[in-house]
């Protein structure tokens, strides 16, 4: 019976997918006409000419019609099956997480070793603490959108304070990086408790609108606020991190011995680059240290269960403002750490950097990695960040392939590539009762 | 005096161009409950549609200017329409039943993937667009001051006007206004009584996405200056005049977008330029923490 029901579509006349793709490619046209067929060209003088691309148009049509028609054919001759339903919690196997498991050790011991390789560069160095930077925002906001379940998309704001008050408190009170860093993780956190505070009452897409609302806000003031902030323009001369006080210079300043001279070796600037390296590896590495323990505590498994079903909580006595609150504030603390290393390595901040792009750039690597993995969010970032050095082609595409690839995690595997979306503690069952 | 009635001016006219996007949010919003991030990126496309359609009319020689803008304000809807449509059929309705926060990444995604391909096929410098209609009517005029109102300020006034009446009426007395009322209040019973919810929700796409080409070809006549990046901001701003006018409700988000037109208006007149998009954003989190269901909107009860 049910064998007969799947046969039936089968015999039915070829006619229908041919109906089908053309019904496609006749979409696909209409979207593709004015905005691929055609193109502005500036000439220069007042005028502007068009140019046609009907080529691409015609290339474009005929892979919808075709791949559209291949699809419903395969899918005819029950070749490839649409899913029966959608599974909403791909969950990772036991042998998937031994092998994340295992796999993360091996990660850290060739991070530390990376600078040291045979292979090694100077550039290779420099990619892989933009990388671990990434990494480390990941892991900061991971904490806010895969444990806690609120979408932060003004992410970058908590970077962006942590940067310019670590640029600041360095130039203004002449603190050198390691102290001026506590102080900029927690001014980010107390300006993610004011920024918070009034809005974390709001449903979760409201939540989303306002924080890309206040990433906007405070991009705008650093560009207007000339008189603190640079403007434009920035602020340059952020002071480098030393080694336990001992800077990396060619020359000694007065009263004070460089590294170079204290371990009695020639000065090269690789030294400062290897230096920075490591102190982003040990951040991000505290980092996770730092999230993996809290998700264990009850703060985190609070947060878990918020992000689950808020009512619930809300029965069972969380009162959910303080528990997001909090999962806010460490996540703009560690978007701050985060911020004030980049300005610490760049020497140099201006509102650029900061942009809406970047937001998503940070949000993409957690959504792609899977909400709530930490090893997720390393794979997503090395590939994200790497990606643009590999051509030009590359780098021009990237953000297009990002929007695309969020649309396509969402619909084929919504909990991310790596999915970690069981809770992190589990109560222990009877043998008997588990099934 | 004479400054603050040409600023009013100026701020109708834009926030007819905000109320006609809100709209697409607030429609959406009505009936599935999501934020639809890409809208804003769909008037951007509406824009650039007609950009493209008006130099594409001057090649081939059609230079009589009320039918070339009737041809290029078509042109826009209908391609931007498909667009629309296009978008919710591959990002949204698939993810129907999926977890909370799903829709709104894919939005995000969406929005970032139209902003690049706009980009990319389009190029990243500002298009710009020779004024087409000039002159207008001076109203005042007292110590040198003009007080004026264009020819295309009127058209965009009494364009909003009418596309916003046939609106009205149109979800209070056509099947398909029916239809889509009936699926905001109860998607399951809508569907149990015969009404198909799938295609409902398709065609409020669409319906939105014509009226943001709206917006996007007014845009393009009054600044003459677009660029991949107008979608952005014009976005946020058109969601937060539908929040301020009460999210899921047709005259709210006609309101909002006027007073947030008048507020951006006042604000860059009287205040500071450089500011006034920190002024809306300011406007949008007042609303949200103080009255959430804005002006005229119903307050939303969460249910188990």
């Amino acid at each position: 019976m049910a064998a007969e029901r799947r046969a039936a579509p089968a015999r039915m006349s070829l006619l229908d997918p041919l109906k089908d793709a053309v019904v496609a490619a006749a979409i696909a046209l209409a979207l593709a006409l004015p905005l691929v067929g055609f193109e502005t060209v500036d000439t220069g003088s007042p005028g502007t000419r068009v140019a046609t691309r009907f080529g691409w148009v015609a290339i474009g049509v005929g892979a919808v019609f075709l791949g559209r028609l291949a699809l419903s054919l395969a899918r005819r001759s029950g070749l490839w099956r649409r899913r029966a339903a959608p599974r909403p919690q791909a969950r990772t196997t036991t042998a998937q997480t031994h092998a994340i498991r295992l796999a993360g050790p091996l990660l850290v011991l060739f991070a530390a070793a990376l600078p040291f390789l045979p292979f090694s560069s100077r550039y290779l160095v420099d990619l892989a603490t933009t990388v671990l930077i990434y990494i480390m925002l990941g892991w900061g906001l991971n904490v806010v959108v895969g444990l806690a379940g609120l979408l932060d998309l003004g992410y970058v704001a908590f970077y962006a304070v942590g940067a310019y008050s670590f640029a600041l408190v360095a130039r203004w009170f002449g603190l050198t990086f390691w102290e001026a860093l506590p102080v900029s993780g927690l001014l980010a956190a107390s300006f993610g408790l004011i920024l918070g505070f009034p809005v974390l009452r709001l449903r979760g897409d409201y939540l989303a609108i306002v924080t890309l609302g206040f990433g906007e806000m405070v991009r705008i003031i650093l560009t207007n606020w000339s008189q603190v902030t640079g403007g434009p323009n920035g602020i340059n001369g952020i002071p480098r991190p030393s080694f336990l006080g001992m800077p990396f210079l060619p020359r000694a300043p007065e009263g004070a011995v460089t590294f170079s001279q204290f371990f009695g070796i020639p000065f090269s600037p690789t030294q400062r680059i290897v230096f920075l390296y490591f102190v982003i590896l040990a951040l991000a590495l505290i980092t996770n240290l730092f999230t993996l323990r809290l998700r264990r505590l009850p703060i985190g498994r609070a947060w878990e269960a918020l992000r689950e079903d808020e009512i619930a909580c809300r029965a069972l006595g969380i009162d959910p403002t303080k528990v997001k609150l909090s999962a806010f504030a460490i996540g703009a603390m560690l978007g701050g750490f985060a911020g004030a290393f980049f300005a610490t390595r760049q020497g140099f901040i201006s509102p650029e950097s900061f942009t809406f792009q970047e937001s998503a750039t940070i949000l993409a690597i957690v959504v792609l990695g899977g909400m709530g993995s930490q090893m997720g969010v390393v794979l997503a970032a090395v590939v994200l960040v790497t990606l643009p050095e590999f051509g030009r082609a590359f780098a021009e595409f990237r953000m297009l392939l990002f929007g695309a690839a969020m649309v396509a995690i969402m619909v084929w595997r919504p909990r991310g590539l790596l999915a970690q979306r069981a809770p992190s503690l589990r109560l222990a069952r009877p043998a008997a009762e588990a099934t | 005096m004479d400054y603050f009635l040409q600023q009013v001016i100026n701020g109708v006219t834009l926030g007819a161009v905000y109320g006609l996007i809100a709209i697409g949010y607030t429609m959406v919003y009505g009936i599935i409950g999501m934020i639809n991030f890409a809208h804003g990126e769909i008037y951007m496309i509406g824009a650039f549609v007609a950009l493209l359609t008006y130099f594409v009319l001057g090649v081939v020689g059609v230079s009589y200017v009320p039918l070339a803008l009737l041809l290029v304000l078509l042109s826009a809807m209908g391609f931007t329409a498909v667009y629309g449509w296009t978008v919710e059929r591959l990002a949204y309705r698939p993810l129907r039943g999926s977890f909370r926060l799903a829709p709104l990444i894919s939005a995000i995604g969406m929005s970032i993937f139209l902003q690049n391909y706009v980009q990319l096929l389009q190029g990243a410098r500002v298009k710009t667009l020779p004024p087409i209609i000039d002159g207008g009517f001076r109203l005042t005029e007292s110590g040198g001051f003009v007080v004026q109102v264009s020819y295309l300020q009127l058209i965009i006034m009494a364009l909003t006007l009418a596309l916003m009446a046939g609106f009205s009426v149109m979800i209070a007395a056509t099947p398909l206004g029916r239809a889509q009322r009936a699926c905001e209040q109860d998607m399951t019973m809508a569907a149990l009584l015969g009404i198909d919810v799938d295609r409902t929700i398709s065609l409020t796409f669409v319906l939105g996405a014509a009226l943001a080409a709206v917006a996007g070809v007014m845009v393009t006549l009054y600044y003459g200056v677009i660029d991949f990046f107008i979608g952005f901001l014009a976005g946020i701003k058109a969601f937060t005049a539908a929040v301020l006018g009460g999210i899921g409700s047709l005259p709210g988000a006609m309101l909002g977008g006027l007073l947030i037109g008048l507020i951006e208006a006042m604000w860059s007149g009287y205040f500071s330029a450089e500011y006034k998009d920190v002024a809306v954003f300011a406007i949008l989190v007042i609303v949200l923490i103080f009255r959430p269901s804005g002006l005229l909107g119903r307050p939303e009860v969460e249910k188990v």
